[in-house]
């Protein structure tokens, strides 16, 4: 006797599953967010060596690698997120320090932070007001990142100011592009688990972060 | 001969980073949908604000 068209309804169940996921991923990014500032600071009051973060990356990969994706659609992906932001915000600490000891660092520092928060809220904003799909720009973005790494790899034994500072702003738009790529994946249902959201757009932000801070460390005429 | 074995343990995190991206980049360049008619306007339009931004940060900082 209740005949309800359900085919009415599938899209308004669609829009609030996604609003959901946005809403779970915005809640965990916040969190992870705090959680590895917190982290940064310990680091910068403990004054590891600098290879501390190479250390801290290796396991944050090993998190990435081995654990979530056993974990990602149980609670246990939380703390996973967790330990894969609390290790990388602690080996946010040398740099951190590094940058601090110069004479405009603070100012460097707040500028980057700053400038990384009102690029991110940005390019959210316009991928979740014009609700555009962006993922063509898929293989233009993953294949710009392992040109980026593979660019990584040289400058490590390299050493050229140049392509440090051309790689960190190559890196800086791709991860802009992924902001916007993985945003318009969470509102148009390419992307449906918001552990794996969050640990991306915590990626893309914590190296907006990064290559901000050495552009700006470069070209504040003080590096 | 430290910092050289610092430099062969930054190069393995980078190649193991890029291992591990590899599947997912492979995926996306073969499996990526072809672009509509203003897609790349409407990404490069916010990129080149983000552009833009960097500058004058980079201005308020000299």
């Amino acid at each position: 006797m209740n005949r309800l068209d359900y085919s009415v309804m599938r899209p308004i169940e669609g829009a609030v599953s996604g609003n959901k996921l946005i809403k779970n991923t915005y809640l965990l990014l916040s969190a992870s967010l705090i959680w590895s500032a917190l982290m940064a600071v310990v680091s910068v009051a403990m004054a590891p060596p600098p290879g501390i973060a190479m250390l801290t990356s290796l396991v944050a990969l090993g998190l990435l690698w081995l654990v979530l994706p056993r974990t990602a659609n149980s609670p246990a992906g939380l703390w996973v997120v967790f330990g894969v932001t609390g290790l990388l915000g602690f080996g946010l600490g040398p740099m951190l320090t590094y940058y601090a000891a110069l004479s405009n660092g603070p100012q460097i520092i707040a500028t980057a932070f700053g400038g990384t928060g009102i690029i991110f809220l940005g390019l959210s904003g316009y991928a979740l007001t014009t609700r555009r799909d962006f993922s063509f720009m898929g293989g233009f973005i993953f294949a710009g990142m392992l040109v980026m790494m593979i660019a990584s790899v040289a400058l490590i034994f390299l050493n050229i100011p140049a392509l440090q500072l051309a790689i960190a702003a190559g890196v800086m738009l791709l991860m802009s592009g992924y902001i916007l790529f993985q945003t318009s994946a969470m509102v148009n249902g390419g992307e449906t688990n918001y552990i794996v959201a969050t640990v991306g757009l915590y990626l893309a932000i914590l190296n907006i972060f990064t290559s901000l801070l050495q552009l700006l460390g470069a070209f504040s005429g003080d590096d | 001969m430290d910092s050289m074995w610092v430099k062969i343990l930054a190069a393995v995190v980078m190649l193991a980073w890029i291992i591990y991206l590899w599947p997912r980049a492979k995926y996306w360049m073969k499996n990526s949908p072809a672009p509509k008619e203003g897609d790349w306007r409407a990404a490069l339009l916010p990129l080149g604000a983000v552009v833009l931004f960097v500058m004058l940060l980079i201005m308020m900082v000299r």
